[in-house]
């Protein structure tokens, strides 16, 4: 009965609010819990303020039939917590915790996610102060006590070249028996800056979301609004987003194989991919003039066109990279000593990945098929991707040979690609936003899924912007792979999963 | 062993000659801009209110551009319509002062050696505590490249070090949000006198594209009397190490 209540729709469709039954709680509830049951997952779950209350919506994605899926109720308050028997939503409902002073009562692990004030008038669950920005890293950490148990702390600033967090870790001698991932630190209020917009500054806010994601997170936010506008990208434009997103995830890919060949101890990959990373940053500049794709992607289409003579150099600097990549990468998964350290090392079931949701590279790794650009394509790359990489053993290995296979692929990727770029126009202007609607928007960046969702309100603007990098997910992955491991494996481990701090704290 | 040497030649050396030989960057990179006072009251008008993040401004009638609060992007009208605004390929950005940061004509200060007595501290070994202060990565990806046998940063003497209690200075990223400010502060404090500060990126000068958000400040502001100001969103490897370098006395 409850199943003619759920909106089902396509990626790309704005859907009226109109027409999305408002359900009771209880329903919402069993709806919910039943489409898990079914095989959905929770790729998106959030509050909008109405009245009073606050509207909760949760969004499901039907992985093997590409549909999406939309319910939608009202708490206020506090309602009881899914958590327990839905465990992927568990930081969801702490951020709604965080931002409404919503309590979900029963929640196993209540604490704050971006220790920011709350966004209505409410009181703060935690008892911290009303009015006063609440302290960083400030809540009940999980303790083990006992005699030579001991506590190591770590961050916010850390011993790298790297952005701010707080780990602690509840050791036995040399053995994790627990991590705590405390973040918040690099909070710029990004879906707060949107509410009202698009402003002329969303698009550059955007781009830098999460900086190594560039080209994932702008397509995505140019994506939805495209769905809104109902404006059909031309064919070019999605071909030259379609390129972009593949050479971000070379870059990344390359860098991260080449860190965690640095993390081993196994110096010539290290270096080697070192150089190799920015020399595929360096051909994103070659299409738009920025390293990390900055100005490339706009709404209605891309900033840049591969026109003239540009396409043949790029394809002979590709080509070259690729003979390079794939010496430098071989010869690190040719060695014994590397393969020793990766093998068994960091490991996280694939049942554990599946009850917290983790996508993307740390997903695939443990033989959860999640792939956006299988699944629900957008545009450019519907009929290209067919097989997305996936390995079994759930360890620093796995993670690193997704990783690497997925370099492979890339490169095939980019050959069709660039064979068969459509001709045309590169941008479209984009209309007006349709009023009181929903869109989602999904994009495969180099992590995982990239998800972004906006209601807009009876003026066609944005009254709720909601961002999901895919490291919101997998953090509690990275937490999982170490217990029972050795500390001193968290750096290897922590470079496998390679998760950004900026795209949580949003 | 042997397959190594072998990869290892088929890999050449990388390590640019750099600053020996001028690098040569994409024809499409925007680095410093031109400013050419062709723009009618109206157009200036409109140029200056298109910039979301306040770069542009009117100053006696012609057109200022602040290096401090550009992001760089490719959107300006000033550049795409009016064509008063042209960025030209040089890469090299670093000054010392904030109001240097301010172009509106050809002359455009770069960034000057330490005094006599800086230098003699610093100049032939710096050592440095990166703190990213609400970056969004792009800043602290670009930095980490310097270190790569590209750029090859140790052979001038400079490096990143993990602890503050050993390094000479500080170099910032990101806007300073509110979460931030504290650690940023400790992070300072803990650092041995006398030292430098370096402001690196867009965020870290003005708060960038997040400028006006409640969580952030807006950048270093006057919180540390600051060295070096390196623009850019975010600024090239060769933008950093050259204002690195100009510091150091050794361009």
């Amino acid at each position: 009965m409850n199943r003619s209540k759920i909106y089902r729709f396509r990626h790309g469709l704005a859907v009226p609010l109109a027409e999305l039954a408002l359900l009771d709680f209880t329903q919402f509830r069993e709806t919910l819990l039943d489409e898990v049951a079914s095989g959905a997952r929770v790729v998106a779950y959030f509050g909008l303020p109405v009245d009073r209350e606050v509207e909760l919506y949760s969004i499901f994605a039907h992985d093997w039939t590409s549909e999406l899926a939309l319910i939608r109720t009202r708490v206020c308050g506090s309602f009881p917590s899914l958590t327990p028997e839905c465990p992927q939503l568990h930081l969801f409902e702490r951020e709604l915790a965080e931002q409404f002073g919503l309590r979900p009562e029963g929640h196993p692990w209540l604490k704050p996610v971006r220790f920011h004030r709350a966004w209505i008038d409410a009181a703060d669950i935690w008892g911290r102060p009303a009015g006063e920005q609440p302290i960083p890293g400030d809540m009940e950490f999980y303790r083990v006590e006992g005699e030579e148990v001991h506590e190591v702390a770590v961050g916010p600033v850390h011993a790298g070249v790297i952005e701010p967090g707080h780990f602690r870790f509840q050791c036995h001698g040399e053995q994790v028996m627990h991590l705590e991932i405390s973040l918040g630190y690099q909070h710029r209020g990004i879906e707060q800056l949107l509410t009202g917009g698009p402003h002329p500054s969303s698009v550059y806010q955007m781009e830098a979301a999460a900086g190594d994601t560039t080209v994932g997170h702008t397509t995505v936010y140019a994506q939805l609004l495209e769905s809104l506008a109902n404006c059909k990208v031309p064919l070019r434009a999605q071909a030259l987003r379609a390129i972009a997103l593949e050479l971000e995830r070379l870059a990344n890919h390359v860098g991260d194989i080449g860190a965690l060949a640095g993390d081993v101890g196994f110096l010539p990959t290290a270096s080697f991919c070192g150089r190799l990373r920015g020399d595929y940053l360096n051909l994103t500049a070659e299409l738009c003039g920025s390293r990390f794709g900055r100005g490339l992607i706009r709404p209605g289409g891309v900033g840049f066109d591969l026109d003239g003579t540009l396409p043949l150099p790029f394809l002979e600097r590709l080509k070259q990279l690729e003979e390079n990549t794939r010496g430098a990468i071989e010869l690190c998964f040719d060695s014994p000593s590397v393969l020793g350290r990766f093998e068994g090392t960091g490991l996280v079931k694939a049942d554990a990945a599946e009850a917290l949701g983790l996508v993307g590279v740390a997903a695939r790794a443990c033989g959860l098929v999640r792939d956006v650009r299988l699944h629900h394509p957008f545009g450019g790359l519907c009929d290209r991707f067919d097989t997305p990489i996936i390995e079994f053993d759930g360890d620093v290995f796995a993670r690193s040979n997704v990783r690497r296979r997925e370099i492979y692929a890339s490169f095939e990727l980019l050959h069709q690609l660039f064979k068969n770029l459509p001709e045309g126009e590169i941008r479209l202007p984009l209309g007006p936003l349709a009023a009181e609607s929903l869109a989602v928007s999904l994009s495969e960046g180099w992590r995982g899924e990239v998800v972004h969702t906006a209601i807009t309100d009876a003026q066609g603007r944005i009254a709720r912007y909601k961002i999901i990098d895919p490291s919101f997910h997998n953090w509690s992955g990275l937490a999982l792979s170490l217990r029972g491991g050795q500390i001193s494996d968290f750096p290897l481990c922590n470079k496998s999963f390679n998760l950004s701090y900026c795209g949580v704290d949003l | 062993m042997l397959t190594i040497i072998r990869e290892r030649l088929r890999q050449k050396h990388r390590t640019t000659k750099y600053p020996k030989i001028e690098p040569v960057l994409p024809p499409r990179f925007r680095g410093l801009p031109q400013i050419s006072a062709t723009l009618s009251a109206p157009e200036l008008a409109a140029a200056v209110a298109s910039c979301p993040f306040a770069a542009l401004s009117d100053r006696e009638k012609k057109l200022q551009i602040d290096l401090g609060r550009c992001l760089f992007c490719a959107d300006c009208p000033a550049s795409t319509e009016y064509g008063a605004l042209t960025f030209s390929n040089d890469y090299r950005l670093a000054t010392n002062r904030r109001n240097e940061l301010l172009q509106e004509d050809e002359i455009y200060l770069l960034a000057e050696k330490l005094d006599k007595k800086m230098l003699k501290l610093f100049g032939r070994s710096l050592k440095l505590r990166q703190i990213s202060a609400g970056g969004c990565n792009a800043c602290e990806a670009d930095i980490n490249v310097l270190g790569t046998l590209v750029f090859d940063l140790g052979r001038f003497g400079i490096q990143f070090v993990a602890s503050p209690r050993h390094a000479d200075g500080i170099l910032l990223t990101g806007p300073v949000t509110k979460n931030m400010h504290a650690a940023l502060l400790d992070t300072y404090a803990a650092i041995p006198a006398p030292k430098l500060v370096i402001a690196s990126g867009a965020c870290a000068i003005s708060g960038g594209p997040f400028s006006g958000s409640p969580e952030v400040h807006n950048g270093i502001g006057d919180l540390f009397p600051v060295d070096l100001y390196i623009p850019g969103c975010p600024p090239h490897p060769y933008t950093i190490l050259d204002g690195l370098l100009r510091l150091l006395g050794k361009i």
